[in-house]
Parts: structure tokens; C-alpha cells; sequence
């Protein structure tokens, strides 16, 4: 009877094989699978009652917590709450039962200690038998340059506004300022009164001033005159006009292939934009429409687009927050490409042509690293639970978006624009500021427009890039685009003075 | 021969020394896991670790005692897996116990302890196995009492679908799970004595003999048995471990896979026409190809282990770091997931092989083992345990259809743990019987299992 046992034994091996190659794929390749998925209450409930890591700004002294968990007396063991809540609410995001936004969502695996960076860690707590504390996650953004944005910013629009600042350093893509208003309270979010939740959820949900959306990478408006730097770099970059050029110019223009005043392109009253010829410095620091929607025409909607598109617009950059769209120079319709009226409109930030806030501080980071553009991020370090650094952000080159020289040049109009134009609002006493005004008109008619501002300093070495968005700002003037000049001011003080 | 001679040089030593030391890593590893509960759970050493710690170790050494005494020459590996298995399965139904406020690690104490007790009174009171011989057949009626017990009116008990409990007072059983020992038995005793007949061979197709019609007799009996407890206590588990239990036993007393080939026609029969007629097949069969369907319906219990296990991942969470008690039933049937939610991959592999171990060493002592009916009995509790653990686990894992069985050792529940207690006792015995150096009765005094292997040889008809 021995040859049938031994048959029998080769085949509990089998058996014994099979549940260990199933066990295995189950565990280890099908495991992640599993953990994904959103119904899977387990993981959800999981990752809300564990000790996630903090999400930090700032370094040394300043550093602080800006959702740190703190330990709380029922099944959760923990709740998440966050110091300095409206501030960096559009950052952080919040964290409830089964979902989670902002860095909370894209940094999940790190806060949660789930992620492959902390298998040391975790393996040393399981040794030691300890529940682990998720690893922290340290932001690139200056608190002191968050402060000076959000108060800035908030003084200006007041509490009814929404409007949006993003400042980064040129030559690193580091943001270190990303502020949206209005703003809430995730506090009021993260609560494990899941009634409450739903009451305050729906309620900013339902609020038509939009709290939850993070205006700075979710909001897409005509960038207005702010585009003129895109158009004239294009300009430049081609070889069509250089700094020192006079360019075409005039009081109006009647775009080609038009009829009727509504396709005639004025200046809004700036009357040094009059001559039929004035200086590219003049141009850019008086906003003259006329001459860069006559530039635009000249260079053709392809090289428009193709400057546009360098420095990012029709593409995603940012990989640390989520959602965020995408910025737009349009193409035509029906496989025909923009008309010379598109064209001249898009030449001065209309017609199609949309940017996010924090497209438009790209644009001016690229021209203040000497063409160079950075991709932009948010988390600088993946720390484990005891705040060692166990993964640095690497600064990563997107491309070249224009040349060094033809970055110096859109520089020196910029200045010139600070210096005896209308970005004067920008001026800090000693150091040279370069900067653009905006006023995009919405295209309806009756309602205010909104107020751009994009700026860097010192122009000659950029450490920070900031723009300014003013989407409503009750009771003030936002024609003329004024009020994004002191915002902006005061962000790049704040850095500079660091 | 040479191998095997040396091979059995080997297994003449006793090493009861080694099966003590591996019993003193198996109680590390069960108290610890202990200690390891309630410093996860409470973040404290449960405070009767000491009382709990003691009672183990008294009951472990309480066998190893007695199987010094009285089968010196047993197995040496066997009861550390068994109590290094029980020991884990303790501690994790005191960790569910501490999600769930209940108290079945204390009950399974007293049930282990039960179980030790049965197996040492069946050390002690079957010096030979093959006493049990005599009882062929009466246990094969016993069985069958035990299995038409639950369908009795008042005493039968129907827990979650399938009537495979009795219930006295406040005492429930589950007598299928006495039932299969008794059943290796009647098998074991009805097959040495007819193997011979059955072995006849019928026609030859496909290399394959098949046996003669005339002889389909038992293997139809057991197949209307295995399909009578799956149409009539809606017991998938059970139906499905005692037929195979009796194909394996059937092919290894005949040494014709040709009954295999018929029996697994059978089976396949069976299961295909039960999948057809039976509402309750069908719906095993469709969880277990998209549990995900009504995960929050019929789906649901698979549903949560599969998170639970792929929540573990490779080293798991830590005991008591888990969800364990989101799975329905995970201290009894669905206690892998638990283990493997807590303790990870790692875990769930070891306790594979450990369970591997055991049937290798069954096996192993059926090979050596110096007469057919021992050889029986030890293929057979060693497929018994096989297909066990196969089937509970792969259902578990949805490798299978789930069909509801204990997990031998790790599960809640008396019935299990104590008639899995009687089975290691009886390996012990056949593999002392089998390892046991014979009395001198040739010249080669020196070196008597040679002698002994041509006596199983004998047993191969050439």
C-alpha cells in the first residue's frame, strides 16, 4: 500500500501548494487591489481611527502642524484637527470616514503609514508591538508668505470676495504660497458627528461662493492683460520685435476680417497707447490692447499657442493636489485654427484663453528663472513618525520655455511696468520688482471684471514669483487692476524678508 | 533499500527530548501570542496570563507526560504543531473575544482541556490500535447514528443553514466531526479485509484498470451517504471530506486509480446535478465566482475576510491592531481571516505548513507503519485532515466554493477541537506501533526492520 500513500502525499502537496500560491496572491499581489477599494469599509475605518501623520510647514522654529491627529476618547481613538484652519484649508483638505481631499487624499499612504517608505518603520512598531503613527509630510510653503497672502488678500476682497494667490520660487517650482477664498473651517468637516458633517458639508457644498474649491488650481479665468508677458515672450522668442523695438500700436483697431464696434479693440482710456508706434516698454507698461493684439495677429495663433503651451497652459504639472484643470489657449473649430480676431483678442488674455492662478504664477516664475520652467510642488519631505526625512522632492525641469535672453528681455518690460507703468502698486523700496496688471472683462455685460496681478522679485534674481487673482471683491474697484498690486507686494516682502 | 533501512535506523529513536523542546517553542509561541493580544488590544499583559500561561503548559506537559509513558516511541513533532496550533488558535479567539465582549477563549480552554483529557484516555486505553478493528462495524453504525442525530426533531439544531448540530440543554455538538473518526475506522476495517476483491480489476481503458461493476457496491453507499448529507442537512464541507476521505482510503487499500477515476466521476456528478436542483449549491458556487455581487448581501462574509486578508497584507497589523470581528464567524470557520488580517501572510503560511507537517508526518507513519489497517487509518486521518483544511481554507481564500467546516485546531468549537485531540492521539499510537522496535525474534536482532519491511512488501500482490 506504499506507492498509493506516497501518491496520496504528492497529492496533499498539491493541496497544501494551491492554498499557499492563492493565500499569496490574495495577500500580496491582490492586496492592494483590495485596499483601494472605496466601499471597503474596513480600510476607511481604518485609516480614520489611526494616528495619521502631521502635514507641516515651515521650518525650525516656525515650523508648525496644519492638521496634525490628536488622540479622542471613542472608537476612532483620534481626530483630526487642523490649527490654522481657513488659512490652509484648500491645501490640507479634510479628512472624514471614507474619503479625504487635498494633501490629506494624495499624501494618504504616507499620513496613514501605509505607504513602502515606512515599512521600516512599520515593521519596527509591529516588533514592538505598537499601533504605528503615520509618517508627516512637510509642505514647501512658507508660513510667514501663506500669512501675507491670505491677510492681504482677505483685506482686499473682504469676507463676501473670492479671489486667490499663488506664490513659488522661480528656481526651485517650490509653492510657497497657495491661498483661495473664500475658505472654510475642515475642523467642521473632520468631525466624527457624522450629522454634523453632513450639515456643514452640504451647506458649503450648496454656498454659491464655492468655499470647497480650491480657486488657485481649480478656478480657470481670461488672464486678461497678465497674458501680454505670454504674447510678448512669444514675440521676442521668435525674433519679431526685441525690448528696445518700437512696436505697432494705436488708440483702436478694427481686428480683421470684422465690422461693428463691438470687434474694435480700444485701450481703455490709456491714452499713451494712442500713436500708431509706440516704444515695446510703453506697450507692455501702459497695457496697450492694441499693440499686442496686433503682435498676436502678426506671430499667428500656432506660435501663440506654442508659447502658451511652454509655459504649461493645455497641460497638467502639479501632482500633489487634486482636482485641478487645466489652463487653455483654444484652437479653433471644426479643424480650423483660431481667425485673426480670435487671434488679436487672445493676444491680451480674451476670447478662449483661460489660466489658473497658479498658471499665471508659472508664467512669471519661468521669466524670473531665466526661462526655465520648474514643475510646481507642495510636499518637499516625506518624513517617517519621528520626523526623519525619509524622501526629499528633487526640483524637476519641465523645459525651457523661452530663452534666457528673451526671458531677461519680457523682464526689463516688467520692470519697466513696476517702475513708471501700471503695476506701480508693486514697488518695494530696494529691490527691483517685475510685474503685470490684468482686468479681464467677464464677456457679460453689467458685471465687474476680475483683477490679475502677476509679479517676481528681485527681477535680476527671482526668489519668488507670485499672482494675483480678484474674482469678486464687493464694494471695490477692480478695474484698473489696483488691488492686486499691494497683495502681491506684501507676499514677496514676506519672502524676501526671510 | 538502503535508504530506507537507514531511513529507519533513524526513527528508532525515541526523541522525546526534541518533541519536549519543540513543545516549550510551541507554548511561546501560544502564550506570547496571548500576552501579544492583550498588549495590543488593552496595551497591558492580560492579567491572567499567569492562570492562562499555567493551565496551557500543564495541559501540553500533562500529554507529553503521558506519551513518554505509554508511546515512547511516537511521533515526535506531532503534538508541538497540535499544541502550537491550539495555542494560536486561543489567543485569537480571545482577541475577537475582546472586540466582540464575549467569553469563548474560557470556553475553549475547557474544551481543549476535554480534548487532552480524550487523548490521553485514548493513549491509555488502546494500547494497539488495531483493537479498533474489532469495531469495524460498529462504528460505522455509530457514525451514522451521529449523522442522522441533527436531523432529529427537538435535539437536531439548524445554525446558519445547515443542520449539523445537536442540541442538549445548553450543551450544542457537532457529531459529524466524531462521526469522521469513527468513519476512517469502519473504512479502514472494511477495506482490509475486502481490499482484494475490490482490487480486481474489470476492464483496462487508458492505461486505467477499472474495477469490476459487481464491486461498485460500497463506494455507492458512500456516495449516497455524502449526497444525503448534502440534500438533507445542506452540509457542503461535510459531504464533500467523507467522500473524498473514502476515495483516498478506497485507492490506497486497492492501489487501483481506477477507482479514483470513478469516484471523482461521481463526485463530479453529483455536485453537477446538486448544482442544478439546489438552490443552496448554486448560491456557494455564484459567491464564490463574484463575491463582490451582494457583498453587502450573500457576499458579504467572503467580502470582508477577502479585505480582512488583503488588509494584513505580508506581516499583517498586529494582534489586536485589526478588524477581526467585521468577518461574521471569525473565531470558527472564518478564523484564518482573523489570523491572516492580524498576523499577515507570514502567519497564514506557517500555519499552512504546519498543518502540512501533520499530514506529512500521518503519512509518513502510514508508510512505516507494519500492518495494513494502521496504514489505513493513518492515510486516512491524515486525508481527513487534508481535505479539511483544504476546503475551510481555500473556502476562505475563494480558491473553492465555501462550504463551512472547522479549521482543525484554530476554530471555536468543542466537537472540532476534541475529536481532532482523538485524532493525533491515534496517529501517536500508529507511529509508536510503527517506530517501536520489534521483540528479537530473528537473527538480525541488530537491525529487525529490515525483516519488518518485507512483511509490508508481502503486502504488494506483484
Amino acid at each position: 500500500m506504499n506507492r498509493p500513500i506516497r501518491t496520496v502525499s504528492i497529492f496533499c502537496l498539491f493541496l497544501f501548494l494551491a492554498l499557499m500560491v492563492n493565500v499569496t496572491y490574495l495577500q500580496f499581489w491582490h492586496a492592494d487591489e483590495l485596499n483601494e477599494d472605496p466601499l471597503n469599509a474596513r480600510v476607511a475605518e481604518a485609516a480614520f481611527s489611526r494616528e495619521r501623520g502631521d502635514i507641516l510647514v515651515g521650518e525650525g522654529r516656525d515650523q508648525l502642524a496644519i492638521a496634525r491627529s490628536r488622540e479622542y476618547d471613542d472608537r476612532y481613538k483620534y481626530l483630526r484637527v487642523y490649527p490654522k484652519p481657513l488659512m490652509y484649508a484648500n491645501i490640507t483638505g479634510y479628512l472624514t470616514l471614507g474619503s479625504q481631499t487635498g494633501i490629506e487624499a494624495s499624501q494618504n499612504a504616507v499620513l496613514s503609514g501605509e505607504d513602502d517608505r515606512l515599512f521600516v518603520t512599520r515593521l519596527i512598531d509591529l516588533a514592538q508591538n505598537q499601533s504605528n503613527k503615520g509618517g508627516n509630510v512637510l509642505l514647501t510653503l512658507d508660513p510667514a508668505a501663506q500669512q501675507a497672502a491670505y491677510d492681504a488678500l482677505l483685506q482686499t476682497v473682504g469676507p463676501e470676495g473670492e479671489g486667490s494667490v499663488v506664490a513659488i520660487e522661480p528656481k526651485t517650482g517650490r509653492i510657497l504660497a497657495m491661498v483661495s477664498l473664500p475658505s472654510y473651517d475642515p475642523n467642521e468637516l473632520t468631525t466624527h458627528d457624522f450629522n454634523a458633517f453632513q450639515r456643514n458639508y452640504d451647506r458649503l457644498d450648496a454656498d454659491d461662493k464655492e468655499p470647497l474649491v480650491n480657486r488657485a488650481i481649480q478656478t480657470r479665468l481670461f488672464p486678461g492683460s497678465t497674458f501680454k508677458v505670454v504674447t510678448a515672450a512669444a514675440a521676442i522668442e521668435e525674433g519679431l520685435y526685441s525690448a528696445d523695438d518700437d512696436v505697432p500700436s494705436g488708440a483702436t483697431w478694427q481686428t480683421p476680417g470684422t465690422t461693428g464696434e463691438n470687434n474694435v479693440i480700444d485701450n481703455e482710456g490709456r491714452f499713451l497707447c494712442n500713436p500708431e508706434e509706440v516704444s515695446f516698454g510703453t506697450a507692455m507698461a501702459q497695457s496697450c490692447n492694441t499693440a499686442f493684439a496686433k503682435m498676436a495677429v502678426e506671430l499667428g495663433p500656432e506660435k501663440m499657442r506654442e508659447q502658451a503651451e511652454a509655459f504649461g497652459f493645455n497641460s497638467d504639472y502639479l501632482l500633489d493636489l487634486t482636482p485641478q484643470v487645466q489652463s487653455i489657449y483654444p484652437s479653433g473649430e471644426d479643424g480650423e485654427d483660431l481667425n485673426d480676431a480670435q487671434t488679436a483678442q487672445t493676444g491680451f488674455g480674451q476670447f478662449e484663453v483661460q489660466a489658473t492662478p497658479l498658471q499665471m504664477a508659472m508664467v512669471v516664475a519661468a521669466l524670473g528663472n531665466r526661462g526655465t520652467l520648474m514643475r510646481p510642488y507642495l510636499v518637499d519631505e516625506v518624513q517617517s513618525a519621528e520626523y526623519e526625512t525619509l524622501e526629499r522632492t528633487d526640483p524637476d525641469e519641465i523645459r525651457d520655455a523661452v530663452s534666457p535672453t528673451t526671458a531677461d528681455q519680457v523682464t526689463d518690460l516688467m520692470v519697466e511696468t513696476v517702475d513708471n507703468g501700471t503695476a506701480s502698486p508693486a514697488q518695494i523700496p530696494g529691490v527691483t520688482v517685475a510685474g503685470k496688471t490684468g482686468t479681464a472683462q467677464r464677456g457679460v455685460p453689467g458685471e465687474p471684471p476680475y483683477g490679475w496681478f502677476v509679479s517676481f522679485a528681485p527681477a535680476e534674481d527671482a526668489e519668488v514669483a507670485v499672482a494675483v487673482m480678484i474674482q469678486e471683491a464687493p464694494g471695490k474697484e477692480i478695474a484698473g487692476g489696483q488691488l492686486g498690486g499691494p497683495i502681491a507686494k506684501a507676499v514677496m516682502e514676506a519672502v524676501l524678508d526671510d | 533499500m538502503a535508504a530506507n533501512a537507514s531511513l529507519l535506523q533513524f526513527v528508532h529513536r525515541r526523541r522525546r527530548g526534541a518533541e519536549l523542546f519543540l513543545l516549550i517553542l510551541a507554548l511561546v509561541v501560544g502564550i506570547g501570542a496571548y500576552a501579544s493580544v492583550g498588549l495590543g488590544v488593552d496595551g497591558e499583559v492580560p492579567t491572567n496570563l499567569v492562570g492562562y500561561g499555567g493551565w496551557l503548559a500543564a495541559l501540553v506537559v500533562a500529554a507529553h507526560v503521558v506519551v513518554r509513558l505509554v508511546a515512547p516511541y511516537a511521533d515526535p513533532v506531532l503534538l508541538p504543531i497540535v499544541a502550537a496550533l491550539n495555542g494560536m488558535g486561543l489567543a485569537v479567539i480571545h482577541r475577537i473575544d475582546l472586540a466582540e465582549d464575549s467569553g469563548r477563549a474560557d470556553q475553549q480552554l475547557i474544551w481543549m482541556t476535554v480534548g487532552v483529557a480524550l487523548f490521553v484516555a485514548t493513549l491509555v486505553f488502546l494500547p494497539d490500535h488495531r483493537v479498533l478493528a474489532r469495531f469495524t462495524y460498529t462504528a460505522g453504525l455509530a457514525a451514522i447514528v451521529l449523522l442522522i442525530l441533527p436531523m432529529l426533531p427537538v435535539i437536531g439544531n439548524e445554525v446558519n443553514g445547515a443542520r449539523i448540530w445537536i442540541q442538549v440543554g445548553p450543551l450544542g455538538f457537532q457529531p459529524g466531526e466524531v462521526a469522521k473518526v469513527l468513519l476512517v475506522v469502519t473504512f479502514a476495517g472494511y477495506l482490509v479485509v475486502h481490499r482484494d476483491a475490490l482490487a480486481l480489476a474489470g476492464r483496462r481503458l487508458l492505461f486505467i484498470d477499472f474495477p469490476r461493476g459487481r464491486d461498485l457496491g460500497p463506494i455507492l453507499v458512500m456516495w449516497v451517504v455524502s449526497l444525503g448529507i448534502l440534500i438533507l442537512q445542506k452540509d457542503l464541507g461535510s459531504s464533500l471530506l467523507f467522500f473524498g476521505l473514502f476515495l483516498i482510503m478506497l485507492y490506497v487499500a486497492t492501489e487501483r486509480p481506477g477507482w479514483l477515476v470513478v469516484g471523482g466521476a461521481m463526485f463530479f456528478g453529483g455536485a453537477a446535478v446538486a448544482f442544478q436542483i439546489f438552490a443552496h449549491v448554486q448560491q456557494r458556487v455564484d459567491i464564490w465566482l463574484d463575491p463582490f455581487a451582494d457583498r453587502n448581501g450573500d457576499g458579504y462574509q467572503l467580502v470582508q475576510a477577502l479585505y480582512g486578508f488583503a488588509w494584513g497584507g505580508l506581516i499583517g497589523r498586529g494582534l489586536g491592531e485589526g478588524m477581526p470581528s467585521r468577518v461574521p464567524e471569525s473565531e470558527s470557520d472564518f478564523i484564518m481571516a482573523a489570523i491572516g488580517e492580524e498576523l499577515g501572510l507570514t502567519a497564514v503560511i506557517a500555519i499552512l505548513l504546519l498543518y502540512g507537517l501533520i499530514v506529512e508526518r500521518a503519512l509518513r507513519a502510514a508508510l512505516i507503519s507494519r500492518d495494513g489497517f494502521g496504514k489505513l487509518v493513518a492515510t486516512g486521518l491524515a486525508g481527513v485532515l487534508a481535505l479539511q483544511v483544504f476546503v475551510v481554507i481555500g473556502g476562505v481564500t475563494r480558491l473553492i466554493p465555501l462550504t463551512g467546516l472547522t479549521t482543525p485546531f484554530l476554530s471555536y468549537g468543542g466537537s472540532s477541537l476534541v475529536a481532532n485531540w482523538v485524532i493525533i492521539a491515534l496517529l501517536l499510537r500508529i507511529s509508536d506501533h510503527a517506530r517501536r522496535p520489534v521483540p528479537a525474534i530473528s537473527e538480525e536482532a541488530d537491525d529487525p526492520d529490515l525483516n519488518e519491511t518485507q512483511v509490508v512488501k508481502t503486502v504488494k500482490p506483484s
